[in-house]
């Protein structure tokens, strides 16, 4: 993982060369624009033709319209709506004459790869800068016209206004812009936030009404290309290992099917972008393929991991908890405080391998035809894809486009190229476009899971009620492991995300981890390593707020101690701030004091609830994002467990588009809800044995909350993320209240009170 | 291959498929109606929901040979030109999508409860939605949405 998930491949492109790419460059891109709408009274309009494209994000012809890049992948948090947003809030653009389209891969967009909540973060300010540049240019252009100085002209809505009251429009200004020298950087302002007017204003995504007519394009929605077929692949349940023989005579008998053929396997480690490989069955329509595929007759070879068991291997993790491991982090002396203990706060918890199902499974259309290669396929790392496309057609990278569909949900499976990559395969093999469907057994035996996780810790408290030591030990598969056999051990990054960052004032704190090496494809799934993390960290405060006889957010205000920013780079070498320097992105206390404070007032905390009935709490920051959250529950006679009510508090920094982080708090609770609840993959002889939603159950309405209330913290700092850092805090919180409900701990999930 | 006469929103069309072809393929591969999702193909989560006569059925586990003269009600029928189903206003009212897949799905199975029930409770909302899995978790607007259109028709 540490290479090249999120250490290196964020920062691809700088963020100086990407901001000389978005105001520097004038080359801009052609792209085809729709010129259907125009102004007509006073000058509004120039040269219709007439594109002015000052960087790659934006481009305004001559009748006003505006075209914004989204260079990001639309997987569900609305970003292809909130940074073009964000540009034409700067650039002061009316959103309605604004068309937004989707970028290629291409490092030319700097970062692409659409995971770790860091869209937002990464490119609110050189967007800002772009549309800002643009605006001063218009604005220039204007001034020129009337011989008036710039001072007094002022770009608003789509038409640029003098003080004396005479304005023009953007697009009669186009052309007229574009022969003006690029401004001087300091001389680009940026707006006060209070002139703000869609920048943390409610807006609908772009895409709704496609979305609601069925008009909206997925992966598999694309049909323009004559003579496409369709693929599906029979995979080794144990991923990664070969075949040893097949017979495809009743196969080749399905009406439809055309050709079967093989892939080869990659063996284990698999890699994050080679296909797994197996018996590929095309066809002329989805279902000759499917049932080519049922009447083929496959005998597997055995790999390395035909003895993994995942009940024997997670125990085998949590023996290993339990003794003495390698030292990630430690200050004081945790042997003493611990024996000097006068209370002691011991549990083990397991997390089990969990599986993304995104509701469109992995899918793509890929046609590799004269030298080229096309793709359209939801991906949520279009540069990765290419890169991977290109290594495994031995093809130059000029040479293969990746368009990027909508995403039907992909929460970190879609970040891999594997998919891509075999409908590309199979385009060269057949000399046709091929569409290929993973069925939802296809995605469920043979996804990146979410690793299982193995943790034990242990707290003491001293004589004055005082919490003096934490241990906590750590046991998982790395998604390095994933690539590369050597990497047998969780990462700085991985314990950076919920352990070794832990923000309490104790006095003696160690955390410890043991190798545990991957049996399966390991991936990062929406919050990855915090999942466990902030499991096992936010039940074990809730003991401690027991043992310590005081309330559970009190507890933990307590153990914040006084605000301060804290240097965890002091703390331990393998600190990791989600890429980002301490400096620029300080872990406070006082923002996560403030958004735990906040919580307890809007959740009512400590309401009565009648018997049966509960309310528990747990905070984290995670993607550099402050969360609190406080979860009721209800369990009934039948041990059904409901969510009536959820209170979030966030501090993202200034919070860009409100309307989706609600909406991706809402979806988090659900989402972190459902991993709780219903759940877990299990490994027999190194194949999942789940295989469609009726065994691996994901939570529908009735398990999801019923209400949940998203308190935003009003702020101007920097914007962070907030795809991830829901789910982190609600699953401790969902646990907490539970036993408030129940008198019964969680120490396990999925959550099964019976 | 067998040929068989649907009525697809409105609209007779001939197609041809193997008999136990799931309406669902019919209608994305032989008729590009790409508006109804894959999600599960076994009647597990509702993506593929299409309407047989108003009720509401999960086209990936209905063979294309018991279809007969049904109508066939797509998301792409249930609505035309720039006007919409007060439904589908009431998801664009709640901007209840986030990444949309699961969306036509849950829309026509929410079309077919408000017509069988144009005020639905809170449990028959859950009762009818249950089938419909969205895995970003939009249950909660669903629900409003639903809410909101049944209103709208009791107006
Ligand atoms: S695809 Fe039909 S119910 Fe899931
Ligand atoms: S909106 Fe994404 S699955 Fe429902």
């Amino acid at each position: 993982m540490k290479t090249d998930i999120y250490e290196s491949k964020i920062f691809k492109v700088s963020r100086r060369d990407f901001l000389k790419s978005t105001s520097m460059s004038m080359t801009g891109l052609l792209l085809g624009i729709n010129l259907s709408c125009s102004d007509t009274s006073k000058k509004l309009v120039g040269n219709p033709d007439y594109i002015f494209s000052p960087n790659l994000f934006i481009s305004l012809n001559g009748n006003g319209d505006v075209t914004l890049i989204a260079h990001r992948s639309e997987m569900g948090t609305g970003i292809r709506t909130s940074l073009p947003l964000v540009m034409a809030d700067e650039m002061e653009a009316d959103w309605s004459r604004v068309k937004v389209v989707q970028a290629v891969g291409d490092e030319k967009y700097g970062d692409q790869n659409t995971d770790g909540s860091y869209s937002v973060r990464m490119f609110f300010t050189p967007l800002r800068k772009a549309g800002a540049t643009v605006r001063l240019l218009l604005e220039q252009a204007a001034a020129n016209e009337w011989g008036v100085d710039v001072a007094d002209c002022k770009a608003n809505n789509h038409e640029v206004f003098h003080s004396s009251g005479k304005s023009l429009g953007f697009g009669y200004l186009a052309e007229k812009a574009a022969a003006l020298p690029m401004p001087a950087e300091g001389s680009v302002k940026l707006k006060e936030p209070k002139d703000f007017k869609y920048i943390t204003k409610q807006s609908s995504i772009v895409d709704l009404r496609d979305i609601v007519t069925g008009r909206a394009k997925f992966g598999l929605d694309n049909n323009h290309l004559p003579n496409t077929k369709i693929a599906v692949i029979k995979r080794n349940p144990e991923p990664g290992a070969g075949l040893k023989s097949f017979t495809s005579d009743n196969a080749v008998k399905v009406p439809g099917v055309l050709k079967v053929f093989t892939l080869d396997a990659p063996g284990f480690p698999t890699n994050f972008n080679k296909p797994l490989g197996g018996v590929v069955v095309v066809a002329d329509n989805t279902w000759a393929a499917l049932e080519g595929r049922k009447a083929l007759d496959v005998t597997w070879s055995k790999g390395i991991n035909a003895d993994y068991n995942s009940l024997a291997y997670n125990g085998g993790m949590l023996n290993h908890a339990k003794a003495k491991g390698k030292v990630r982090r430690e200050s004081g002396q945790i042997d003493k405080g611990l024996t000097s203990a006068k209370k002691i706060i011991e549990a083990d918890y397991i997390v089990p391998l969990l599986s993304h199902t995104p509701m469109e499974t992995p899918c793509a259309l890929a046609h590799v035809h004269d030298n080229v290669c096309e793709v359209w396929a939801p991906v949520q790392d279009p540069q990765g894809v290419r890169k991977s496309l290109a290594e495994a057609l031995g093809m130059d990278q000029k040479a293969v486009t990746v368009n990027i569909t909508l995403l039907g949900g992909a929460f970190g499976r879609k970040s891999k190229p594997d998919f891509v990559v075999e409908a590309a395969l199979i385009s060269r093999t057949m000399g046709t476009p091929i569409k290929i469907l993973w069925t939802r057994e296809d995605d469920i035996q043979h996804d990146f899971y979410h690793f299982p996780a193995a943790q034990h810790l242990k707290v003491g408290i001293d004589e004055n009620n005082k919490v003096t030591s934490w241990l906590h030990r750590s046991v998982f598969p790395p998604i390095g492991g994933t690539s590369d056999a050597n990497s047998k051990e969780a990462s700085g990054a991985e314990l950076s995300m919920g352990m070794i960052d832990l923000p309490y004032a104790i006095e003696n704190v160690c955390c410890e981890t043991h190798e545990s090496p991957a049996k399966i494809r390991i991936g990062w799934l929406r919050s990855v390593a915090n999942i466990h993390h902030a499991f096992a960290v936010g039940c074990t405060l809730d003991e401690v707020a027991k043992a310590r006889g005081v309330d559970p957010i009190q507890n933990v205000l307590d153990l914040l101690g006084n605000d301060r920013t804290i240097d965890f780079n002091s703390l331990t070498s393998e600190f990791w701030n989600y890429n980002e320097k301490l400096e620029d992105y300080p872990w406070s206390t006082a923002r996560f004091r403030n958004v735990i404070e906040t919580a307890k007032e809007k959740s009512n905390w400590g309401k009565n609830l009648p018997k049966g009935s509960g309310q528990g709490f747990a905070a984290h920051r995670s993607f550099l994002t402050y969360v609190a959250c406080v979860v009721e529950v209800k369990v009934d006679a039948n041990n059904k467990i409901r969510i009536p009510k959820v209170d979030y508090v966030v501090d993202c920094g200034v919070p860009v588009n409100p309307e989706r982080i609600k909406a991706q708090f809402e979806g988090g609770a659900a989402f972190a809800a459902s991993l709780a609840l219903k759940s877990e993959i299990t490994v027999k002889n190194g194949a999942v044995e789940q295989s469609n939603f009726h065994n691996y159950q994901v939570g529908r309405m009735s398990d999801s909350p019923y209400e949940t209330a998203v308190h935003i913290i009003e702020s101007n700092e920097k914007p962070t993320g907030v795809g991830e850092p829901p789910v982190p805090p609600f699953i401790p919180a969902l646990c907490n209240a539970i036993y408030a409900a129940t008198g019964k701990r969680i120490r396990q999930l999925p959550v099964r009170l019976t | 291959m067998a040929t068989y006469q649907l009525i697809v929103n409105g609209e007779s069309r001939e197609v041809e498929a193997v008999p136990n072809t799931p309406l669902l393929w019919v209608l994305r591969d032989n008729l590009s109606l790409t508006g109804t999702k894959y999600g599960c193909g076994v009647a597990q989560c509702g993506a593929c929901t299409v309407h047989l006569d108003g009720a509401p059925v999960r086209s990936c586990s209905t063979p294309v040979s018991a279809v007969g003269n049904k109508k066939v009600t797509t998301i792409e029928g249930v609505s035309s030109g720039e006007s919409l189903h007060p439904v589908q206003q009431a998801w664009m009212d709640e901007n209840v999508p986030q990444c949309g897949y699961c969306q036509t799905g849950q829309i026509m199975a929410a079309i077919a409860l408000i017509e069988k029930n144009p005020t639905p409770s809170d449990s028959d909302i859950e009762t009818a939605m249950s089938g419909n899995i969205c895995r970003c978790g939009t249950y909660e607007r669903i629900r409003k949405a639903i809410k909101r259109a049944s209103n709208a028709a009791a107006k």
